[in-house]
């Protein structure tokens, strides 16, 4: 049951999809098909899906290692501005240079700014106690403030006839195709190449294993040595680093250079693609490639079919609603009828046969 | 400074509180209740694009109030059904309810961008305000009273009342609560319906009383502010109202130096001062307290009746 839940939910959100838009007085049944299926027979929307799936995918793996421990870093957005603007300042500072050295700086300044953003809510919660759900969320707000800022004021293209973004980025400094004449980037293998890492990382180390346990049983994490504030630590920096590497991995390829549109909400769109998948980097990148769907599609189904924009968001949300609704198909086991032994009721007996429920306790 | 401008930021201090009131003290009763929504924001927005809807569509602000508190305790309940019932994650199902109404209430109100709409404004007779003093007193939309009225009537039934017991008692422990009798469910339920109908309301008073128009995201987060003031007032009613008009100051202080030209920041830094307020304020209050000493033993737990 724990890989047919998503099956179930996105099967879900078809059928319920296609009947809400329905009754908003859409093509509901239109919009799923034009979404959902006209866009996998389009060689070149699968260039799109791709594209959009990486950034995805990198940011949903991050998350999903904090997520594994119950760290609830929900700043992604945030994290993902600042690493594409600290890859756009190292681009700036080298307008003028060339070299291949120039993009892999460009990459770690990004996955450092994805860090050092992620790390104040870090701090926070070791020192103070502060709880990460609400500190890493205000601070998407404030990274939004320092983009339009820097657009605005210090950054802005001199010779952009006073628009508020960057110059373009130099051939140095924008991602090499790796298929010729298409649109897929350099970011597509590395989401790939991140998600297999972690995936390793999860299943084979200390590290991963002290995820899950500090996940599974906090108490028996702290008899067995692993701190709370390293989890906390590990979990964060590794989603920071992760969306800061899928911010700069986006303005150094579809953008080309840094502008106010940058943020797209990849980052709260990455909290149902881990979720999707199931936590589980290979399942994240599956997942991707569904929530890239609808994006690509929505976006056509807006010129085909006159679906608003706003369409997308409402799928992605009913993916997770009905993935957590699913959830509880994983974690207990329907019985029907009346249980065998008389006074023990059915819900007792199923949930002896199926594994505990996870307790995910939160602290606000 | 002068009476008539030092009134005239007190009452934009109120209006600026009184949604972070309103959606606060709804979040305060769903944790008091063991019960951790994250999607206040998203109700909001629901809340603030039904009531435009229904305010454009029948003329009658208060009708679009109260469609406001109704649809967003609609999308209450299937989160509750979500968190309750099938015993989902609660920060999770959270989330996605505010994606949801992020993504719902730009659906709905696609047709509504760029009209404006009969404002929910004061209820008071002119006469009653016409000096700067009565005008701080009178001048208010009924919203503003309201929340205050709300903030006794909650901090009464947390308190006093027997009903308001056992909704803590259901937070505190929710299985001694089950053993003597008390139907946690069903607690929780109309808890978070309340919690759901209170952000609808402080939804609809974003686009009914404070910009009459609608816009894709108009609440800007403040449903997040809600829950951190939650945390804030250490689950109390009386510190809520404290905290919510202490941040009605920040927020007003960000428009005020906006108006007044002041350039001392760039407009950014004043823009994201509520936000870094809100953060500065949880590090000061968790440094005191070490963790919410306060909050609900049960909060974000979920409950399966084992007998």
């Amino acid at each position: 049951m724990m890989l047919a839940a998503p099956v179930i939910a996105v099967a879900a959100t078809l059928l319920v999809g296609a009947a809400l838009f329905t009754l908003l007085g859409h093509d509901g049944p239109g919009a799923v098909y034009e979404i959902f299926v006209k866009t996998l027979f389009n060689p070149y929307r699968w260039q799109d899906l791709l594209v959009k799936a990486a950034p995805l995918a990198m940011t949903a793996t991050g998350l999903a290692i904090g997520f594994r421990a119950n760290v609830w870093n929900i700043g992604a957005e945030g994290q993902y501005i600042l690493g594409g603007l600290a890859g756009t300042g190292v681009a700036l500072a080298t307008l003028d240079m060339t070299g291949s050295w120039i993009l892999p700086a460009m990459f770690v300044c990004g996955i450092l700014g994805g860090m050092a953003w992620a790390a104040i809510p870090a701090l926070l919660k070791t020192t103070l106690g502060v709880n990460e759900i609400l500190s890493s969320l205000m601070l998407n707000y404030v990274a939004i403030q320092i983009l339009y800022y820097l657009m605005r004021g210090p950054w802005k293209d001199p010779m952009g006839f006073n628009f508020p973004q960057t110059a373009m980025f130099t051939a140095d400094q924008t991602l090499p195709m790796v298929v010729p004449g298409t649109l897929i980037h350099l970011g597509v293998p590395l989401a790939a190449a991140v998600a297999l890492t972690a995936f390793l990382v999860l299943a084979r180390t200390v590290t991963g294993f002290q995820m899950k346990v500090v996940g599974l049983a906090p108490k028996a994490a702290a008899f067995g040595g692993f701190g709370a504030a390293s989890t906390v630590w590990i979990a964060l920096l590794a989603g920071g680093g992760l969306a800061g590497l899928a911010g700069i991995i986006e303005a150094a390829g579809p953008f080309g250079q840094m502008v106010p549109q940058f943020p797209t909400g990849y980052g709260y769109t990455a909290i149902i693609v881990a979720f999707l998948g199931r936590l589980n980097p290979l399942g994240i990148l599956l997942a991707a490639l569904v929530l890239a769907l609808t994006y690509v599609g929505g976006e056509s189904a807006q010129t085909t079919i006159g679906l608003p924009s706003a369409a997308t968001g409402v799928f992605q949300s009913m993916m997770l609603f009905f993935l957590l609704a699913a959830d509880i198909l994983v974690r207990y086991r329907i019985v029907s009828g009346r249980p065998a032994h008389a006074g023990v009721p059915a819900a007792e007996a199923a949930a002896d046969t199926a594994a505990k429920p996870k307790a995910k306790a939160v602290t606000a | 400074m002068s009476l008539d401008l030092l009134v005239a930021i007190l009452m934009t201090v109120a209006g600026a509180a009184t949604p972070l009131l309103i959606a606060g003290l709804g979040e305060l009763v769903v944790e008091k209740s063991g019960v951790l929504n994250l999607g206040v924001e998203g109700m909001m927005l629901i809340g603030a694009v039904t009531g435009f809807a229904v305010a454009t569509t029948t003329g009658l602000p208060v009708l679009g109030a109260l469609g406001a508190m109704a649809a967003a305790a609609l999308a209450s309940a299937i989160f509750a059904f979500l968190v309750l019932t099938l015993m989902a994650n609660q920060v999770a199902t959270g989330l996605a309810l505010t994606i949801f109404g992020t993504g719902v209430s730009a659906l709905i109100g696609a047709p509504f961008v760029g009209i404006t709409t009969p404002t929910f404004g004061p209820i008071f007779p002119e006469a009653l305000t016409s000096s700067p003093l009565l005008r701080l007193v009178f001048g208010h939309s009924p919203v503003v009273y309201l929340g205050l009225i709300l903030t006794l009537a909650v901090s009464w039934f947390l308190a006093r009342s027997r009903a308001g017991l056992i909704l803590r008692a259901v937070g505190e422990s929710d299985t001694a609560a089950h053993a003597i009798g008390y139907p946690v469910l069903k607690v929780r339920y109309c808890a978070i319906l309340f919690g759901g109908a209170m952000a609808g309301l402080a939804g609809s008073y974003y686009s009914l009383v404070l910009t009459p128009m609608w816009a894709e995201r108009l609440t800007a987060g403040r449903g997040w502010i809600a829950i951190a003031l939650v945390v804030f007032a250490s689950w109390k009613p009386g510190r809520m109202l404290a905290g919510a008009y202490l941040f009605g100051l920040v927020i007003t202080m960000e428009l005020q130096a906006k108006a007044a030209g002041f350039n001392m920041f760039a407009p950014e830094v004043l823009a994201a001062l509520p936000y870094v307020a809100t953060i500065a304020v949880l590090a000061i209050i968790s440094a005191a307290k070490r963790g919410g000493a306060n909050a609900p033993a049960c909060l974000g737990k979920s409950f399966r009746a084992t007998a």
